[in-house]
């Protein structure tokens, strides 16, 4: 799969190229408003009317998806192949309908099936999830947060999709409930053979979930890489930052570093490498040239002028 | 009472009652009621940051309401440098004393009140205390204020609105709004929870500088204990309520005794790849406060229960020097 170049007037995802192997999990992390969404709407072809997508390819399976109709990216594309869980999906659940029967809605509205049999599906995912086979005709509220974003998460898969896209999964939710999230995402992954982009801000949860890893920075990726790779030896001075931004529990306690300032209007992004007037190590070429999105080597990705 | 505690909370109750209608509430014998603090006690010195650490419904933002008196306790004492504060009835006394602790709230979006600048904001708790001597006065102690927050130039920032700030910015205003009076007590109900990652390093380092200036003592409460750890002093573990154990930072997090306290430190995601999670993480989510379970609250999630811990509720008993646990484990 390859996902290529959309270009906005804000420049929300500018130039932004990526890969999700099968089975492969990719996190996206960034800031908000640094257009990891975005990313992930494009992918979906869901922009809202005033997003344009400039220039660009995503390819699923060899085939184009913006080339496509859209009526065929309804029917083929959309939660058959590709399904996204949304941020704040569990709270966006119809209060008035049974958490079952909005399954069995999205089962019935993409595929040919009678609705005893979508009941059946429906039971079935749910049981994946972790939920019990009783709660099936429970409504939202009766659910805690954590019972909802399961079921949010039955939802997206409720058509076998090849590509689940979860957009922040867990913020809303508490600690422990939060890791219990995420080994379900987990399990499922390795028992359905699925692929993930789990976008989030927080570095850490991408870590115990994913293999590969984005960093977005003011609509372009930074740096892209096996996480291990990233992890071992950050090449970008922001993903550096980021892996030691928050506080852990195991190891010496340390002081947590920060990145001064606040991520830029993207209306008008600065000039030359979008991240230098934060850059503890920016050069005088960050101000005037835009670094290129170069591999250093083992499918390691920066976008930097420190390596060259 | 010596001098150096702050803040003490003396077994400190307190019930909702659960609203069922008109009918049942006539009918009914015994009235439901939220368990939302039972029995917590804990003492927090001058200049010591204090940890409260659970999961949502534990109780704990309750008890920091109750400490500053946003809400009235249904049992127990709150001493301030002292001062009994519960036993305050006079709403003139209750002024004076709330110059002195000041709250901060969660959600920067929603505790800004959208209709005021900056400016408005921050004088606010300078022109109900009548703490300024004049508008100059009132108009130099905002601008240090701002530039204490790092929000430069603070002659522009005065004049914006919450529209126009980011969530960093909005939660520094109200940090500074907390910080404005110089109070000697402060409470902080999960100040960073809805920001990024990368900015509440930022706040974090800037609450700590900000209590290092002032002198204050500091009520810290979270759900994340990696966060506690890097904040807080002594930190007390809630669950349902109750505290089910206390003691300093360091130690806590070295050798965590409650199964719980256990579970929380086990739940922080590792931001190591290579390091796999090898402990288990506890099932289940935090039960009603309701009809919270019989004897100990924990056991329907515990890996370790024993059949005591159905019938018979463990006390919080001292362990050791400033380390205390509420569990059976260690009480045989």
């Amino acid at each position: 799969m390859y996902y290529g170049t959309v270009r906005g007037y804000v420049k929300a995802v500018d130039d932004v190229t990526f890969k999700v192997d099968k089975e492969d999990a990719l996190g996206l992390a960034g800031e908000s408003g640094c257009g990891k969404t975005s990313a992930a709407l494009t992918i979906l072809k869901l922009l809202p009317w005033n997003g344009k997508i400039i220039d660009g390819k995503i390819t699923l399976d060899g085939n184009d998806i913006l080339k496509m109709k859209e009526k065929d990216v309804r029917k083929k594309i959309r939660w058959k192949k590709i399904s996204m869980i949304f941020q704040g999906a569990m709270n966006a659940l119809h209060p008035t309908y049974s958490v079952g029967s909005q399954i069995v809605e999205a089962i019935l509205l993409h595929e040919d099936v009678g609705k005893r049999e979508a009941q059946e599906r429906a039971q079935k995912l749910l049981e994946l999830v972790g939920i019990e086979p009783q709660k099936v005709s429970r409504y939202p509220h009766e659910l805690s947060g954590g019972m909802k974003q399961r079921v949010v998460t039955a939802m997206a898969l409720a058509c076998n999709p090849a590509l689940v896209i979860a957009d922040e999964p867990t913020t809303a939710l508490d600690v422990i409930v939060q890791a219990q999230v995420l080994k379900v995402m987990k399990e499922l992954q390795s028992k359905l053979k699925l692929s993930w982009i789990l976008i989030t801000h927080d570095l850490s949860m991408i870590t115990e979930t994913c293999n590969r890893l984005a960093i977005m920075y003011a609509g372009r990726i930074a740096e892209y890489g096996d996480l291990a790779d990233l992890y071992k030896e950050p090449l970008h001075p922001y993903t550096e930052k980021l892996l030691t931004a928050f506080p852990s529990i195991v190891g010496p306690k340390t002081d947590l570093s920060s990145i001064p300032g606040f991520p830029p209007d993207l209306l008008v992004p600065p000039p030359g490498c979008r991240f230098h007037p934060r850059c503890p190590k920016a050069m005088e070429i960050c101000r005037r040239d835009e670094p290129a999105f170069v591999e250093t080597g083992g499918g390691h990705f920066v976008s930097c002028h420190l390596y060259k | 009472m010596p001098e150096d505690i702050a803040m003490e909370a003396k077994s400190l109750v307190k019930h909702f009652p659960l609203h069922l209608g008109f009918f049942k509430t006539l009918t009914s014998k015994n009235l439901p009621y939220v368990h939302a603090v039972d029995n917590v006690s804990f003492k927090i010195s001058t200049r010591e940051i204090f940890g409260l650490v659970g999961e949502s419904g534990c109780g704990k933002t309750t008890t920091g309401r109750l400490l500053i008196r946003l809400v009235e306790p249904t049992a127990g004492e709150v001493f301030f440098k002292g001062v009994n504060v519960t036993a305050i009835n006079l709403e003139r006394e209750m002024r004076k004393l709330r110059r002195r602790m000041q709250i901060i709230f969660q959600d920067p979006y929603e505790s800004l009140n959208p209709r005021m600048s900056i400016f408005d904001i921050l004088a606010e708790p300078l022109r109900i205390q009548k703490v300024a001597e004049d508008e100059k006065d009132l108009k130099d102690r905002v601008t240090q204020t701002l530039d204490d927050l790092d929000l430069n130039p603070p002659e522009e920032f005065m004049f914006r609105f919450p529209h126009e700030l980011s969530g960093g910015q909005r939660q520094r205003v109200a940090i500074g709004r907390a910080f404005i009076l110089q109070p000697e007590f402060l409470v902080a109900d999960e100040p960073v929870s809805m920001l990024d990652v990368s900015i509440r390093s930022e706040v974090l380092r800037l609450l700590l500088g900000l209590i290092e200036r002032y002198h204050s003592s500091f009520l810290y409460i979270t759900h994340d204990i990696a966060v506690a750890r890097h904040m807080c002093d002594r930190i007390g573990v809630m669950y349902l309520g109750e505290i089910v154990e206390k003691g300093s930072t360091d130690k806590l997090i070295e050798e965590p005794l409650h199964p719980y306290t256990e579970a929380l430190i086990a739940a922080v995601p590792v931001p190591d790849p290579t390091a796999r999670r090898t402990k288990v993480v506890i099932k289940g989510e935090v039960p009603s406060g309701i009809n919270p379970p019989q004897g100990c609250r924990f056991h329907t999630r515990c890996p370790y229960v024993m059949p005591i811990c159905r019938k018979e509720e463990p006390q919080l008993i001292a362990l050791q020097k400033d380390r205390h646990l509420a569990c059976h484990k260690y009480n045989a």
